[in-house]
């Protein structure tokens, strides 16, 4: 049998990569989309929610109180952009192209910029808004992990997740 | 310098590429539960029926193998309910036992430690039934399904477990667990598409968690210490949302009985993006410790809780900063006297064994990835993937060194050394290299720097939750 699937501690994923939160306080992989929250330029009570789906790349954008975002008709709106190039930072430009299933030309670069433009040139419809509350209460249970209490009890189970210093 | 009467001092590096026996028979009987948790138990095709044939007769002369052997029937039938996903868990873990139990009799050997003979008990007790009820169902459904049945479904299911998990203390574990191993199979899916599958490893989170949902699977029995505290190192763990430091350190009690190896541990769930110096911050104040070992110091314990296994229950206010304690002269004069405590019999898996160990007067070689050292003609691999980035030590560090402290582990067959801290000569000194360094604050630069992005992280996060979360 490989190594890797002998190993109790093979590596599945690689660890998130340092970035700058302020703009996009959040960005996941999760639900059959690209979807995160983008903090707004102007209001500081007010957030995105913006979404991108995979293989379709419908997208959607709205406000947390469900509002739409003016810029997200018909096309990519600034938030969609800041999300998609913010989330090529935490996982990798290659690990967000491959989870979207988009085909960057073979003479670009993979990169958030490469990978917005793929998506566009697929003409891909605007969806509702109906995951923002899905994406918003991820959001909300994300930050919740703050107010958990730190233990000093030793947590055996942790072992089988060592660092690992490759990146994505 | 060894002592006469220990052996502690010296590793036999050629023990440790002699094969250990029996070992092949039980990893073979895991394979076969692995394999049929691959293709999963709602449908069962005859080689899998085989393969938990297979983990009954391996367990046949243990005190499970009537239920075993019950659950084999059941599982290969495509009629088990939960109760048996249980007994399978557990003999896949009594295998592991065994294996534990073979590495560890093998470590002694080459490191001459002495064997600690006294046992540790689990007492049971109560956990709030609902909860991991919740966990044991959403684990019988992936059992069911099979790591190739896996879909966003099915794995979401794990998020409210996790989300009414996290808040009890006393199931920390068992959430910490099911929330790492839910994120890996979420960025697997669908299963179906899968490449190559962690068998082993899933194997194990699986049986791991199935085992945790038993009331009082977790307590057991325990004290208190006074005396010093000499640390050697801090291993990191960490997954997307979660964190420990563990600090490896000698006690030697104030009553001047036998010196033993303590560790000092600190945990948290985390958001995703609190990384690298963020989870040394997260983690600081909660235990001083760490903060002696980035100034090299020693601490004094007073009536401070432990474990029979040597885990401190640490409380800041059972601790005091002590006079200055370099690592090496710890690893090199009081390592070697010290006693290890026995394992908790859920605990009683190879990934569970990091025992501490001091090396010099090898010859370290690095080729592509990989850095070995020679010690006295036997090669020992060294991982030095698992030294956390938010540190002073490299893996070109840990390649140029003259002498170590690690860990001594055992994975997929064979030993490695997971380095804590090394000696390098730098301008004719001999300069030390910490992996923990960090872990209590810093004032390298490189450090200071990630301090800092670290702290501007988790100050947005932190005022983000401030104005949205109690909305």
């Amino acid at each position: 049998m490989p190594e890797w699937e002998s190993s109790s501690t093979a590596r599945v994923l690689a660890p998130a990569r340092p970035r700058k939160l302020s703009k996009v306080p959040f960005v996941e992989l999760a639900d059959g989309r690209l979807q995160g929250v983008v903090s707004s330029g102007s209001d500081v009570g007010r957030v995105y929610v913006s979404s991108v789906a995979v293989g379709s790349y419908e997208f959607a954008c709205s406000t947390n109180n469900n509002r739409p975002c003016g810029g997200a008709r018909g096309s990519f709106c600034n938030h969609i952009g800041a999300l998609v190039t913010e989330a090529a930072v935490q996982y990798g430009a290659e690990r967000v192209a491959r989870y979207l299933r988009v085909e960057v030309a073979t003479e670009d670069v993979v990169s958030g910029e490469s990978i917005l433009q793929a998506m566009w040139r697929a003409r891909p419809p605007q969806g509702d808004n109906s995951a923002a509350a899905v994406v918003f209460s991820q959001f909300l249970r994300h930050l919740a992990y703050l107010e958990l209490a730190p233990t000093t009890t030793a947590v055996p189970e942790m072992q089988w997740f060592p660092p690992t210093r490759v990146v994505a | 310098m060894v002592p006469a009467d220990q052996g502690g001092g010296v590793m036999r590096a050629d023990m440790l590429a002699d094969p250990v026996d029996g070992l092949d028979e039980a990893l073979a009987a895991v394979a076969a539960v692995d394999q049929a948790l691959v293709t999963g138990l709602l449908r069962p095709q005859p080689a899998q029926a085989a393969g938990l044939a297979a983990l009954a007769d391996a367990m046949a002369a243990s005190p499970l193998a009537a239920r075993v052997a019950e659950a084999v029937d059941k599982a290969a039938a495509g009629a088990a309910g939960e109760e048996h996903f249980i007994s399978l868990a557990a003999a896949r873990i009594a295998l592991f036992g065994s294996v534990h139990d073979a590495v560890m009799a093998r470590i002694r050997q080459a490191t001459g430690r002495a064997a600690a003979d006294e046992a540790v008990t689990t007492l049971g007790g109560d956990q709030p039934e609902n909860l991991v009820l919740a966990a044991r169902t959403w684990l019988s459904d992936l059992a069911r399904a099979g790591w190739q049945g896996i879909d966003h479904d099915l794995v979401s299911g794990a998020a409210p477990v996790v989300s009414a998990l996290l808040p009890e203390p006393g199931l920390r574990r068992l959430a910490a667990l099911v929330d790492g191993f839910a994120a890996e199979l979420a960025a697997s899916c669908p299963g179906s598409a899968l490449a190559r599958i962690p068998a082993r490893r899933w194997g194990d989170l699986w049986s791991r968690a199935m085992l945790l949902t038993l009331p009082g699977a977790t307590r057991t029995s325990g004290g208190a210490v006074t005396g010093r505290l000499l640390p050697l190192g801090v291993d990191l763990h960490e997954h997307a949302t979660a964190a420990q430091a563990q600090v490896h350190a000698v006690f030697e009690p104030a009553d001047g009985s036998t010196p033993m190896l303590v560790r000092a541990s600190v945990s948290a769930p985390k958001p995703d993006t609190i990384i690298g110096a963020g989870i040394w911050q997260l983690l600081r104040p909660h235990l001083s410790l760490l903060a002696a070992v980035s100034e090299g110091r020693s601490m004094e314990l007073t009536d401070m809780p432990v474990t029979a296994e040597g885990d401190l229950l640490w409380r800041n206010e059972h601790a005091h900063l002590g006079e200055p304690a370099d690592a090496f002269a710890t690893a090199r004069v009081a390592l070697p006297t010290a006693s290890i405590a026995p394992t908790a019999p859920l605990d009683r898996h190879p990934v569970r064994i990091a025992v501490p160990v001091f090396l010099e007067g090898y010859e370290a070689e690095q080729s592509e990835d990989t850095v070995s050292f020679a010690v006295a003609g036997h090669q020992v691999t060294v991982d030095t993937d698992r030294v956390p980035v938010a540190g002073p030590l490299t893996p070109e560090a840990v390649a140029a060194s003259t002498a170590c402290i690690g860990l001594l582990r055992w994975d997929a067959g064979s030993f490695r050394v997971q380095p804590l801290a090394v000696e390098t000569t730098a301008r004719k000194k001999t300069v030390a290299l910490h992996a923990g360094a960090w872990a209590g604050g810093t004032t390298d630069k490189a450090g200071v720097k990630a301090e800092k992005a670290a702290t501007d992280a988790a100050a947005v996060l932190r005022e983000r939750a401030g104005r949205l979360l109690r909305k």
